[in-house]
């Protein structure tokens, strides 16, 4: 339906008022928000104040792609969420937060994984994109699908106290095309190089100020309002308070939609990230195994590879050998008895047993599935989560 | 001298200082002093071959090096140059 057959009832336009008497917003831009459909991917941190503003400002149709479950630890910064929802999917009580925001607008909810598989198919029903997801593999995903498929996709990022917005693969007046994500960046690091938030954490304002951010620019798009971000590239460092813009622009190697295209159709971007390189496989032990060698009186040790404030919260006893100091302690690691390695979740932990294994040929060394988190769940709940 | 900003997630390896001083020509010149300096930043903004990774951005200005003259770009006395690693955070 085109924007100038849209209508709206005496209660919607009490409710969009206050953009309607912006003399350059207007009646015109609230009726092509309600015509237009976004598609938010990842519902948390980022997705949370996205959601919420689009909601409110009267986006007429809004998608929403995430696979999780609301856990108590989302609740300092996904401010979509509260203690009730805590195990049910994000989606779905997303969708009831938004609808008792908002009566007027229509909510899709897709409770799955964005995959190579069905990305085409979910995103071409909508008009923008907005890009919250938090790996790089699906940051590529969205932004190649994206591309194939002619979409603006207003991207934003966090990490820790840094936060990244610009507008992808967006066509202006002028019928100029902007850049994408692999203008900015060819090739993602490396798996390990660069810690998740999950891992490296983020302080909680930080995705409200960028996410926010990121509605903003998903409703310039929409409108015509303004100029978007489009060839400009944003930073946000919260620890200084200093914003930085930069211009990028196309590149003529870019391997989607460069001088001599080589990406025709989605690819494996697990692959392509090398999450799935060919490491050699790690032994493991599941937080039940470890009880039962525990109990048995089994003589093992228990190394613990995460941060000494980590350690503070909860532990299980381990000895504490910080990741990056691992090398550097190998000696203290025992080579003539079962050593469980363990960390938050389970991948600095893998890390440790590669890196040990390969620099000093240890052949006894156990990865404990899940981290201390899986432990926590499976064999001692009174420990504190985090 | 130039100054160069270092991002929050890559301060750790530079003392937790956001800002630093370096006298040199151009790119690759104040890359080596600062890998010089904090050798352990040269594995997240170096490749194995001493050049600038693909996922780690150099702005000089607020321009991309590589749409100047890439590490070979020139600096002046008051050059701000920017290093703009990839970051991935948003959902978990």
């Amino acid at each position: 339906m085109s924007y100038e057959d849209i209508h709206f009832s005496k209660e919607e336009l009490a409710r969009y008022d206050r953009h309607i008497i912006i003399p350059d917003f207007g009646f015109e831009a609230q009726k092509k928000l309600k015509a237009a459909k976004v598609l938010v991917i990842g519902s948390g941190g980022l997705g949370s104040p996205s959601l919420l503003y689009l909601a409110a400002a009267g986006v007429g149709t809004i998608g929403i792609i995430d696979f999780d479950v609301v856990d108590d630890s989302n609740l300092q910064r996904q401010v979509l969420f509260g203690v009730d929802e805590i195990g049910k999917p994000k989606v779905e009580a997303a969708k009831k937060r938004l609808e008792s925001l908002n009566p007027f607008i229509t909510i899709k909810v897709y409770n799955q994984q964005l995959t190579s598989q069905n990305a085409l198919d979910i995103i071409k029903d909508y008009d923008v994109v907005a890009d919250g997801t938090d790996n790089f593999p699906t940051r590529y995903l969205v932004n190649d699908a994206c591309v194939l498929l002619g979409k603006p996709n207003v991207y934003g990022s966090i990490f820790q106290f840094e936060g990244q917005v610009s507008v992808f693969n967006y066509t202006n007046k002028e019928g100029e095309l902007g850049p994408n994500y692999r203008d900015l960046y060819p090739t993602p690091p490396p798996p390990g190089l660069v810690p998740s938030c999950a891992e490296g954490g983020v302080l909680g304002v930080l995705p409200g100020i960028i996410g926010s951010l990121q509605a903003l620019e998903v409703i310039k798009v929409i409108t015509g309002v303004g100029e978007t971000m489009s060839g400009r590239f944003f930073i946000f460092d919260a620890l200084n308070f200093e914003t930085r813009t930069f211009k990028i622009k196309r590149s003529p190697s870019n391997p989607l939609n460069g001088d001599n295209p080589t990406i025709k159709h989605l690819i494996d971007y697990e692959r392509f990230c090398g999450v799935k390189a060919v490491e050699k496989p790690i032994k493991e032990i599941s937080s039940r195994e470890l009880y039962d060698l525990q109990v048995r009186g089994e003589d093992i040790q228990i190394i613990d590879v995460r941060e000494p404030h980590e350690y503070q919260i909860a532990n299980m006893g381990g000895e504490l050998i910080p990741l990056a100091t691992v090398s550097a302690s190998a000696d203290k690691i025992d080579r003539n008895k079962k050593v469980i390695v363990h960390c938050k979740m389970g991948g600095r932990s893998a890390k440790a047993i590669h890196e040990l294994e390969e620099k000093f040929g240890f052949t006894n060394l156990y990865n404990l599935k899940g981290g201390i988190l899986g432990w926590i769940d499976e064999v001692q709940p009174e420990l504190t989560k985090y | 001298m130039a100054t160069i900003i270092i991002p929050t997630p890559l301060r750790k390896f530079t003392n937790n200082t956001a800002r630093i001083s370096i006298r040199a020509n151009n790119v690759k010149g104040v890359v080596n002093e600062l890998t010089f300096n904090f050798p352990d930043l040269k594995k997240h903004l170096l490749d194995e071959q001493g050049n600038i990774r693909s996922f780690v951005n150099v702005f000089v200005g607020d321009e991309d090096i590589r749409n100047l003259q890439k590490e070979q770009t020139p600096i002046k006395e008051e050059t701000v140059i920017s290093i703009v690693p990839a970051i991935a955070g948003g959902m978990a």
